[in-house]
Order: structure tokens, then C-alpha cells, then sequence
């Protein structure tokens, strides 16, 4: 085999092996991998709950948006790592009932699928930029949403009202504060 | 099988916390009652949070209270100098007040009503709420440690805000609070003027609307609603809020939408009523004397009876003929104030005062004659004299009814009146 078609060979396989080596979690060759501390992770979690349920009494407007799903999705795509974004989804999303009066599970499975989506499509895409941040949380509202009132609905039988206006404004004003609390949580990662 | 297992990991891994999940949702929409097995996630998410809310809650309102109380008293004295004026024109309005008052629990001692009333309520603070749109409610900073238990009602200043829901062992000092636009609360309601009853329930948007009130009723928009007291929770009477729209319903039910008068997305504190206590309604015997005494004086007397009539009557062998007929009417005399009841012979010992008595002997029966009770001022004159005969208890003792006269308003005893209301306020005077 001549020197010239050997390299091809090579350059081919080595291509190969990128792309493969690409599309796992584990891999920071092409997509940037990171953690967060257990201590972090626990605050941020926490804090966002606590947020989420303080600051609605203060200032009624906050009512629109989500902050424990803006953590779930900033912390999955961050990570990149599927059973690590529907485990803190899940734990995030069971915290969140906790709170309610309702059955506990409703968030807990939104933010479970949030959480897994997230990871899974972080890994396909750079996230890394404030648009895909920004179209990123939109998609996932809307997903969130969606799997929400499927459940309260179709499961528990709650009375569920599907008004466009309020989820677009909704939607629109948690991808905004998403960027924020993105750039926020960049802050508090660390490279693997 | 293991290669399929490791590919598939993550996405199995879902599926299983998923199914685990709905598993349990399944289980605590079945168990609608019981909700022990939640009960420690429960525990634990507000235990996690609600220290954190106390904190701020307490640090603003320390805050709040060294800048108000302290620093930022600019218009103090102005201010207090009109709330002094208004509180002299409250006191000739409580003076009309509490003689209407005194009238209607007159009326309703004549019908054996029995009223609630909020006899010990407890303040707390709100420190935080649920964060969620589609469950409406919010911790308060008392718990069960301070006497807080599930169901009881929840107000302020302005109206009711709900009830409690969890008040647990665990949580001693953090209660849950259901509010009143959630959509899982109901409240009996009535409306004021047209005394229409209804349900009140929260809308997943959190509006209040009124249901099951009929659609050929009319519902004038701004009239204000009230507690029934039907629910058990809130004592009748306590203001909701007031009608903001009326709508056709789909069904055959209006749809009446209540504005509620407190502000429910701003809650800061609230009472909790830790008591309502409940009593037949009598009459104040000493503050005023009854418009029926009143009314008994201008009647004509009715002669003693002669010896042998009060043998008889004394006996029990009187026949119902023996019954004086000048009774007959002050016999309807509380019956035509109150046109549209009806009195029922055994609803209590103030119904049973109402009632026309015999001339018999026997104070168990209740047929016949009315009996007029004594006013001679101590507070056990209020217990009708059913025992002794008719014609003494006919005559009322004048002067303490004259004493006492002068605190009555109704406008059919005007006449009965002679002296002045004492409009007079007591307040002492006061340096501005």
C-alpha cells in the first residue's frame, strides 16, 4: 500500500473515531464536560426552590417564572451526562412538590424528562453560545409544559387551563432570565 | 444481552425512574385521604426551606420595623390627629351599631338561633408559598406547637384568605394555608342582599367564582359576599369579597366571578381563628330592655284573675278557654316582626319564649299563651318565667323597662321612648 493511501486510511479512521468518540458523554475532545460540586449542586437546588416559593409573595410578577427548571436544564447541558440530568430533574422536581399540596410526582417527572432531554441533546449541541441557551430553554419550557399537563390532566384529573398568552410570555421570560442564570451556574462549573 | 443492556442503559435508567413515579402518583391519587406516604418527602422539602424563609422574613421585618417605628416618622403626628377624629366618628357609629345589634340578637333569641363567633384568633407571619400556579397556598410561621390545627379558618382585616391544611408534629412551628382561589378549596358563601348561597372555589387560573347559584337569579355586580358557615370552617357572616362580573354559565348555574377583598398574591399576615365558640343568641338584658316588653307596656293591663281561675291553672286542669284574650295580641307580636319564619316549638329555650304558653301549670307545655319575660334587670331575668301564671308575667316591670328603654332603637318603640339615645361619646379628651 502506497505511503499516500495509507494516510487516507488513517485520516478516514481517525475521523471515524472522532465522531464516535464525539457523540459520548465521557468525551471532552469535542464537547466541553463538566461538574459541579456536591455542595454547589445542593445550594443551587435548594436555593431555587426556595426562590421559586419566596419571591412570588413579594413580588407577584415572578409567578411566570421557573427557576427550578432553569437549574435542571443548566445543569444538564453543562454536564452532559443523561442519568446525571434526570437525577437531579427527579430530585429537583420532587423537591418542588414537596412544597405543594398536590401529589408528589407532577414535577418530578417534567423535570425528569427535562432533565434527561437536556443532557442527551447538550451533547449533539454547543450550548455554549446565549442563543442556543436562549432557544434551548424555550424548547424545554415548552416540553416541560407540555408533559406537566399531560399528567395533572390525564393522571391526577386536575382542572387544567391551556392559555396561549400566559405560555408564551412564560416561555419568553424564561429563556431571558435562563441566559442569566446560565452565565451564573458557568460561573460555579469546573472542567473534568 | 449485555451489550443491549449497556447501549440502552440511559434510556432504560429513564423509563424506571419514570415508572417509579408514576407508580407513585397512581398510589397517592388512590389514596385520596391518606397521605402518609408522602408525608416525609413532604416534610422534609418544607423543612428544607422554610428555615431559609423564616430568615428573610424576620431580617425584613426588623428592618421594616426600626425604619418605621424609629427613623421614618415624617407625618406622624398629622396622621394620628385624624385617626383620633375618626375614631370619635366611630364611636357614634358603633353606638347605632351595637343598638342594631342588640335588636337582631333579639329577633334572633325569638328564633333559638345559635351564632358563631370568633372568640381567639392567633397572628402569623407568611414566610412562603408553594411556587407553583397550580397549587395556591402558603406557610405561615405558627404550626402545631402553637395551637394551629388542619381546618382552621384563616383571615385578615379585610376577609377570609383560607383555611389550614397540614399543621404537622413534624413542622411545629410551619403551617400549610389553602387559599381560597386554589382550585381544590371550597367555601360556603352567601350573598348579602339577595342571600343567595353558593360555592366558592378557585379557578386554575386563580380567580374566585361562585357556583351553583341558579341562572334565573339575578346577581347585581358589587355586592358583597359572605361566609355562610355552612363549610364548618368559617364562621358565618366574615366578607369575601365582592361580585365582579356575572356570566352566563354553560350549564344551568351563573357564572359569577368574586373579586376577593383580601389581597391574595400579597399576604404578609394573617389570623388564624384558633376558636369560634357558639351560643344561643340572648338577649342583653342588662344594656337594653325588648321592643316585646316595650310594646307590653302600652297594651292595656289585664285584670287579676280571680282565685278560683288561678287554682285551676294551678292544677292543670285549666282548659285552653282559660287563656286570657287580651294575649292574643301580644301572642303575635313576634311573629309579625318576622313575617317569612317560622318558629319551631322545640328549637331551644328562646323559641320556646316565643311560643304561646298555656295557662296550665305545666312549663314543659308550650301551647297556648305567650309568655313576656321579666326585664328587672339581672342577667337570669333573660329565662322566660314559663312557670308562673300568665297574667302576672303580663306585666312588665316598668321601671326597669323605663331604664332601660333608653337604649332601644327600634323604630316601631320610638313612641315607648322617652328619653334620648345616649349618642354622647366617652372617650376622654386627649391633647392632639
Amino acid at each position: 500500500m502506497r505511503p499516500s493511501r495509507l494516510h487516507f486510511h488513517y485520516n478516514r479512521l481517525r475521523r471515524i473515531v472522532r465522531t464516535n468518540v464525539a457523540i459520548t458523554y465521557t468525551s471532552g475532545e469535542q464537547v466541553e464536560v463538566y461538574r459541579f460540586g456536591w455542595f454547589a449542586t445542593a445550594v443551587i437546588s435548594v436555593g431555587a426552590v426556595f426562590l421559586q416559593a419566596f419571591l412570588p409573595l413579594r413580588f407577584p410578577f415572578f409567578t411566570i417564572f421557573d427557576l427550578p427548571l432553569l437549574v435542571v436544564i443548566g445543569f444538564a447541558t453543562a454536564r452532559r451526562n443523561p442519568l446525571a440530568g434526570l437525577f437531579t430533574g427527579s430530585v429537583i422536581g420532587i423537591l418542588q412538590d414537596g412544597l405543594t399540596h398536590q401529589p408528589i410526582g407532577l414535577y418530578g417527572i417534567a423535570l425528569t424528562v427535562v432533565g434527561f432531554g437536556a443532557s442527551s441533546l447538550g451533547i449533539k449541541l454547543d450550548v455554549e453560545n446565549a442563543g442556543a441557551r436562549f432557544l434551548l430553554t424555550i424548547f424545554f419550557y415548552v416540553v416541560h409544559e407540555v408533559v406537566y399537563f399531560s399528567i395533572a390532566r390525564g393522571l391526577i384529573g386536575m382542572r387544567m387551563e391551556w392559555t396561549w398568552p400566559h405560555e408564551i410570555l412564560s416561555c419568553l421570560a424564561n429563556a431571558v432570565l435562563g441566559v442569566f442564570v446560565f452565565m451564573l451556574l458557568d460561573r460555579l462549573k469546573q472542567r473534568t | 444481552m449485555e451489550s443491549v443492556l449497556g447501549r440502552y442503559r440511559n434510556l432504560i435508567v429513564l423509563v424506571g425512574v419514570l415508572f417509579v413515579q408514576v407508580l407513585g402518583l397512581a398510589v397517592q391519587v388512590k389514596r385520596t385521604t391518606d397521605n402518609d406516604s408522602t408525608r416525609l418527602i413532604r416534610i422534609w422539602a418544607v423543612g428544607m426551606v422554610t428555615p431559609l424563609e423564616k430568615v428573610l422574613v424576620w431580617t425584613q421585618t426588623s428592618t421594616a420595623n426600626i425604619w418605621h417605628n424609629y427613623f421614618y416618622l415624617r407625618g406622624v403626628r398629622a396622621e394620628n390627629r385624624s385617626l383620633r377624629a375618626q375614631i370619635e366618628q366611630m364611636r357614634l357609629e358603633q353606638v347605632r351599631m351595637s343598638q342594631d345589634a342588640d335588636q337582631a340578637r333579639r329577633l334572633q333569641a325569638l328564633l333559638g338561633f345559635k351564632e358563631q363567633f370568633i372568640s381567639q384568633t392567633m397572628a402569623a407571619q407568611v414566610i412562603g408559598g408553594s411556587g407553583s400556579d397550580l397549587s395556591r397556598l402558603v406557610y405561615i410561621d405558627k404550626g402545631y406547637s402553637d395551637g394551629i390545627r388542619p381546618d382552621m379558618a384563616v383571615i385578615t382585616g379585610d376577609g377570609i384568605v383560607g383555611k389550614v391544611l397540614r399543621a404537622d408534629r413534624a413542622d411545629r412551628h410551619v403551617a400549610q394555608v389553602l387559599l381560597i382561589n386554589d382550585q381544590t378549596s371550597g367555601v360556603g358563601a352567601i350573598l348579602d342582599k339577595t342571600r343567595l348561597q353558593g360555592i366558592l372555589r378557585g379557578t386554575p387560573a386563580g380567580e374566585v367564582v361562585l357556583e351553583k347559584v341558579m341562572s334565573d337569579e339575578t346577581v347585581p355586580a358589587e355586592e358583597q359576599v359572605l361566609t355562610s358557615g355552612g363549610d364548618g370552617v368559617f364562621p358565618k357572616g366574615l366578607l369575601i369579597g365582592k361580585v365582579s362580573s356575572v356570566k352566563q354559565g354553560s350549564d344551568l348555574f351563573l357564572n359569577i366571578h368574586i373579586r376577593p377583598a383580601a389581597d391574595l398574591s400579597k399576604l404578609e399576615e394573617v389570623l388564624v381563628v384558633t376558636k369560634i365558640d357558639e351560643r344561643q343568641t340572648e338577649p342583653d338584658q342588662k344594656g337594653s330592655a325588648r321592643a316585646v316588653d316595650i310594646l307590653a307596656e302600652r297594651l292595656p293591663t289585664v285584670p287579676p284573675k280571680p282565685e278560683s281561675a288561678v287554682k285551676d291553672a294551678g292544677t292543670g286542669t285549666a282548659a285552653p278557654t282559660a287563656t286570657p284574650k287580651s294575649l292574643a295580641p301580644q301572642a303575635s307580636l313576634p311573629k309579625t316582626s318576622l313575617p317569612n319564619t317560622s318558629v319551631p316549638a322545640t328549637s331551644g329555650p328562646a323559641a320556646s319564649d316565643a311560643k304561646p304558653k298555656p295557662a296550665s301549670g305545666d312549663p314543659s307545655v308550650s301551647s297556648g299563651a305567650p309568655v313576656v319575660r321579666k326585664t328587672s334587670g339581672s342577667g337570669n331575668s333573660a329565662v322566660a318565667s314559663s312557670a308562673s301564671p300568665s297574667t302576672t308575667s303580663l306585666k312588665p316591670k316598668t321601671a326597669a323597662a323605663g331604664a332601660d328603654a333608653t337604649k332601644v332603637s327600634p323604630k316601631s318603640v320610638n313612641a315607648a321612648v322617652p328619653a334620648p339615645l345616649p349618642l354622647q361619646p366617652t372617650a376622654p379628651d386627649s391633647p392632639h
